[in-house]
């Protein structure tokens, strides 16, 4: 991992030919009635060729947003400012025909209940066979010929005699395997997968986490991976976003992430998870609540809860790099702080 | 040592499913057998995956579902059917805490009305008391008086929780049965919840039977841990030996796919393939033996015993008896060959 691949995209810097996704001070504002929800505020981050990037938070905290904003599936009460690149092209006010030639071909995503993404009514095998037509000029024969390897890869045994089963004969581990199949029918470049494993049970979860792990090998698949447990982060993670309140507070390899994790959330987030370690009872907490999206905190929106506050947490912490390939943003670390003085906001912070 | 407080003995549950595409009934055997003891003030956990009859047990401790066979004791007396007043006095020492208390919390009401409305229904305490009695549970599982006239949906899910395990002590119960009373909330609100529960078992001495599939909770918070495959007991034991010694290659399988929030500790291939399978027709022997990559002949055919492998760990498995017999035996006889006869 090259630290260029890190560095918040604030800047013009110059895009890496190995950068798939690049996101830059992405803003999504919802519009229910008379408020505006602000579910996703200023995130910038650049994601390379064949990474699995962990985007991970508690409810509430965008990441989910932010994977429908990248793949233009947010409703029409949800406006999205900033950049979001994909493969150097913007995707901001791309149209939805635009859209959805990107959509099942170069990019696709997995959602966390496969029946949604799967039409009950029809074979398994035509559902996988269908995207590639969709995107692809093949014939029905060869689709079907592709669409049985793909089965086959993801580990879906007898493909062939189980090819036109409807997916209600599936169990649900075998569903989020047709899911997968799909969305890596025409080789994506990107795939977002949001809670892919969350439905499953545990010995499951462990064979998709599997699947997951080997289609990045074979394929060089960029995987953004989305989810609440940092279990699953920690099992098949490169690198790790932290979100919080629609505020991405941390970036580090997963390493790092767990082991010398720098800002006061992803601190508390990490100490609050069982171990066996730990004396019964004695889990950290977080005091208070996540903030209402309708009006929430100026500056740091992790800060009415933060142990360490300080007076600058009012004025938003610029995301700054503080050791290789690690970037934070809270006032309280030395890195935040030269990062706004060199950027100008010194003048405000020192006052 | 006293007896246990609950006692689980050869618990059978089939439910009869109809409509089958042939037209003939069919039976789902939730539970075939099925024992387990829990002490005053313990905490046991029921594991297993979707299918493997955890909530079916649950139900038939806190008497929700009447089992088809075996029978329950609490402190030693047969409560497996009881009727009438005897069972009022029975759910009133046994109490649930659900998953979603959304469900199980009437949303019309004031959370203070939930958790007074027990209190009314047995007669506890004298009416004018009951309102200090409500303030006292919301203090004990961390909610302040001004919660007291919200309703439910003003609550966040880790505050509802707090309302369903506070709605659970009102009755003072000596045994609180909990089906997966954390899986529905964030990280964080989960340790609070946890918390609380570690609490109530230290301060209230209550026993806790914790139904979930998240294992590193189980690791964390349990005293001992009750693993189900198919409405079998695959392996019963303390948290210390399951989880780092666990003796049925189901155990094994489930302990190496915990997903441990540490990237050094990366699960490396999957243990065992395939599913569970369907309940209505459970494999004969070993209900595990389909997916079991040590299986031998015997386990197509014969169903294993519970055999005991330590103090209070037993597990049903051929494989294991078998390796442990021939440690055993291999024991004995450098024990027979190593002893001087000068003794």
């Amino acid at each position: 991992m090259t630290t260029s691949s890190i560095q918040p995209a604030s800047g013009r810097a110059a895009e890496d030919a190995d950068e798939v996704l690049v996101l830059d001070r992405v803003g999504v504002e919802f519009r229910v009635e008379d408020d505006r929800i602000s579910a996703v505020t200023d995130v910038s981050l650049r994601i390379v060729q064949g990474e699995i990037f962990g985007l991970v938070g508690e409810s509430g905290c965008g990441k989910s947003t932010l994977a429908l904003a990248i793949m233009g599936l947010l409703p029409s009460t949800a406006t999205v400012t900033g950049r979001i690149a994909f493969q150097g092209r913007d995707l901001i006010g791309l149209g939805e025909k635009e859209f959805r030639a990107l959509r099942g071909d170069r990019m696709s995503m997995v959602f966390q209940d496969p029946l949604t993404s799967l039409d009950p009514t029809y074979g398994i095998g035509d559902q996988v066979a269908e995207t590639i037509r969709a995107h692809r000029d093949v014939g029905r024969p060869a689709a079907r010929e592709r669409a049985l390897e793909l089965l086959r890869e993801v580990g879906i045994s007898a493909a062939e005699q189980r090819y036109d089963e409807p997916p209600h004969r599936f169990s649900g581990g075998m569903r989020q395997r047709v899911v997968v199949a799909t969305a890596l029918a025409n080789e994506p470049t990107l795939l977002i997968a949001d809670e892919p494993t969350t439905a499953l049970d545990v010995t499951i979860q462990a064979q998709i986490i599997e699947l997951i792990r080997a289609l990045r090998l074979r394929h060089r698949t960029t995987v953004v991976l989305i989810t609440h447990d940092l279990g699953v982060i920690a099992q098949v993670c490169d690198r790790v976003g932290v979100m919080y309140a629609g505020q991405l507070v941390e970036i580090a390899p997963v390493a790092q992430i767990f082991a010398a994790p720098r800002h006061p959330y992803t601190q508390a987030l990490i100490a609050a998870l069982p171990t066996s370690g730990q004396a019964r009872g004695s889990l950290r907490v977080i005091e208070g609540q996540v903030p209402e999206l309708s009006a929430p905190p100026a500056g740091c929106r992790f800060s009415p809860r933060c142990p360490v506050r300080r007076e600058e947490c009012d004025r938003v912490p610029p995301l700054a790099i503080a050791a290789p390939g690690h970037a934070i943003a809270c006032w309280n670390d030395p890195a935040t702080r030269a990062m706004a003085e060199t950027t100008g906001m010194a003048s405000e912070v020192t006052e | 040592m006293t007896g246990p407080l609950l006692e689980v003995r050869g618990l059978v549950k089939h439910f009869p499913v109809r409509g089958t595409l042939v037209g003939r009934s069919a039976v789902v055997h939730a539970l075939d057998g099925v024992d387990l003891a829990v002490a005053p003030g313990e905490l046991v956990a029921i594991v297993g995956e979707s299918g493997s009859g955890k909530t079916t047990l649950a139900r038939c401790i806190l008497g929700l579902t009447a089992p088809t066979g075996g029978e329950i004791l609490f402190h030693g007396a047969d409560v497996t059917h009881l009727r009438g007043a005897a069972r009022r006095e029975f759910r009133r020492r046994v109490q649930p805490i659900f998953q979603d208390p959304y469900a199980s919390l009437d949303p019309r009401w004031p959370i203070a009305r939930t958790i007074r409305e027990p209190l009314d229904a047995f007669g506890i305490g004298r009416p004018a008391e009951r309102d200090a009695r409500v303030a006292a549970l919301l203090d004990r599982v961390g909610l302040t008086g001004r919660f007291a006239d919200r309703r439910p949906h003003e609550l966040s899910g880790g505050q509802r929780q707090r309302v369903g395990i506070a709605a659970a002590l009102a009755l003072e119960p000596e045994l609180i049965v909990a089906d997966e009373p954390v899986s529905a909330l964030d990280v964080s609100v989960q340790a609070q919840i946890l918390n609380l529960l570690a609490a109530l078992q230290r301060d209230l001495g209550l026993a806790l039977v914790l139904i979930t599939h998240n294992l590193a909770v189980v690791e964390h918070i349990c005293d001992r841990a009750a693993v189900l495959y198919l409405g079998r007991l695959a392996e019963v034991g303390p948290i210390d030996e399951l989880f780092v010694d666990p003796e049925h290659p189901y155990t094994q399988a489930l302990m190496a796919a915990i997903p441990y929030p540490d990237p050094e500790r990366r699960v490396t291939a999957a243990r065992i393939q395939g599913e569970i399978p369907s309940p209505i027709h459970p494999p004969a022997g070993c209900r595990f033996h389909p997916r079991c990559p040590v299986a031998i002949e015997r386990c197509r055919t014969d169903v294993p015993e519970l055999t005991v492998f330590g103090p209070r760990h037993r597990a049903a498995c051929h494989v294991a008896r078998a390796r442990a017999d021939s440690a055993l035996a291999s024991a004995v006889g450098a024990a027979l060959v190593s002893t001087p006869t000068s003794h």
